[in-house]
Parts: structure tokens; sequence; C-alpha cells
């Protein structure tokens, strides 16, 4: 799978590198969940600024993320969605419920400091 | 542009169905925000074939209708077929995971989805995007130049 998980302070750090299957998407869903449980990490940034199509199905799975750490007390920060693909989020309705964004990475790590 | 024809049987195949959907909405002069829609309804549209019939196919081809170009995107497949095929298209099924949510964005993402379905007899969604000459891209290059 074209992701990578690295820890850094309270947090954790999923950078997605190339795009997902459905498949890919549910182990990546899981992994989260699971390493943020494994490190009591207090926050979660996904890069997601190397996929070119963001449908139901991953914005699905990302909002599950967000809630399942949530009720954990860690905050999920979604960080570089492409302009390109924020427009044709909104046109589908596509809102991301529960989830934190920024504009990248160094925009999410202060959104968690704050 | 050659017609392009993508086997449906797996999730790595919506991957590759939806890529090379982009690469042929850019090839025909669509926006990249245009090509983003087409490639994330395929994404659906293709999910809808794995999750409900398994398999299928997805062809992908330019059509030319009164000087204006479109690309038009056809998914097929044989499986169990939608029985209420308005109701799904009216977003009547409030399941936000299964077929209604993919035909829905599809709807918003296109300029034109038609469905045809059987019971029994499989499914086929044909869908449209037309290039717009009143492009914004195109319009911001007339004034920069």
């Amino acid at each position: 799978m074209g992701v990578s998980i690295l820890k850094q302070r309270d947090y954790l750090i999923a950078s997605i590198q190339s795009a997902l299957t459905d498949t890919e998407v549910v182990q990546l869903r899981d992994a989260l969940v699971a390493e943020v449980a494994r490190h009591r990490s207090r926050g979660v940034i996904v890069d997601v600024a190397a996929l070119d199509v963001i449908d139901s199905f991953v914005s699905r799975s990302l909002s599950t993320v967000a809630q399942t750490n949530r009720l954990r007390g860690a905050k999920t920060v979604v960080v570089g969605i492409q302009p390109d693909v924020a427009v044709a989020m909104s046109q589908f309705g596509l809102g991301l419920a529960d989830v934190h964004t920024a504009l990248d990475l160094e925009a999410g790590l202060e959104l968690l400091d704050g | 542009m050659e017609e392009i024809r993508v086997p449906i049987r797996s999730d790595a195949d919506t991957v590759v169905a939806r890529q090379k959907g982009r690469a042929a909405a850019v090839a025909i002069g669509l926006s990249r925000t245009d090509a983003t829609f087409v490639a994330t309804a395929i994404s659906e549209i293709a999910r809808n074939i794995t999750s409900h019939a398994g398999s299928g196919e997805i062809v992908i081809r330019r059509v030319t209708q009164g000087g204006h170009d479109g690309l038009v995107v056809v998914a097929h497949d044989e499986g169990p077929g939608i029985p209420d095929v308005a109701a799904v298209l009216r977003h009547e099924y409030a399941s936000d995971a299964g077929l209604g949510i993919g035909l829905w964005g599809a709807q918003r993402l296109m300029d034109a989805v038609e469905v045809l379905s059987e019971p029994g007899r499989g499914t086929t969604v044909t869908m449209t995007k037309w290039c717009r000459f009143d492009d914004v891209g195109t319009l911001l290059g007339q004034r920069g130049a």
C-alpha cells in the first residue's frame, strides 16, 4: 500500500503516496484507528495531496477514522486536498463529517497544537 | 481518440478506469476540474459494478454533436439490475454507502446520466461530459493575451 505512517510527538502523520484501491482505503482506515490506540496519539494528520480523486468511499472512510478517533479523544486533520478534488467533492456534496482540514502538513500541525 | 475499454473485475480495475477516463477527458479538451469530475464519477460507477454485479466493463469514447466535443462513459454489467431506477436517481434510497450515492454523485458531476436496467439482466449507465467553450480557463487565457 502506498502509505507511510510516522509518529511525531503525540501525533501520527499518514502520507498517501499514490492512488489507493478501496481495499487499501479500508486497510488505511483500520491501521489509522489501531495506531492511534497503540501510540495513545492525540492527533492524526492524513496527507491526501497525492489523491487525484476523493469519492464517496474515501470520504466516508476518512469520516469514520475521524469519528472513531474523536471517541478516543484524538483529532483527525486531512491536509492537502487538491483544488480540483475540492471542487468535485463540493459538487458531489461530500463534506467530510467530523474531519478537520488544513492546507498542508505545517498548517495541520498548527491546528493540532492550537 | 481511440475507444478505451476497461474490464472491471476488481477495485484495482476501478483505479485503472478512472485514470484512463481522466486522461481521455484531458485529451479531448475538458478542463482539469471537469476531468476530475469525470474520474470521480467513473470511480463511483465502477464501484457499483464490483459491489453489485461482480464484474462488467467501462467503455470511454469521444462524441461530437453540433460541433461540440464530449466524453461518453458507458458502464455495463450483467448483474442483478436495479428494481426501481427512478427512485435511485431521485436519491430515495437513504443509504450513503450503496448504489444510491454513486448514481447520485455521477448525476451531479456529469452533464447527463442515463440508466437502463432490467432486474436479472443487468445495468447500463451512460454518462456524458461536454467541453464548454466559455470555460473559466479559456476566459482567463484570453484576458491574459
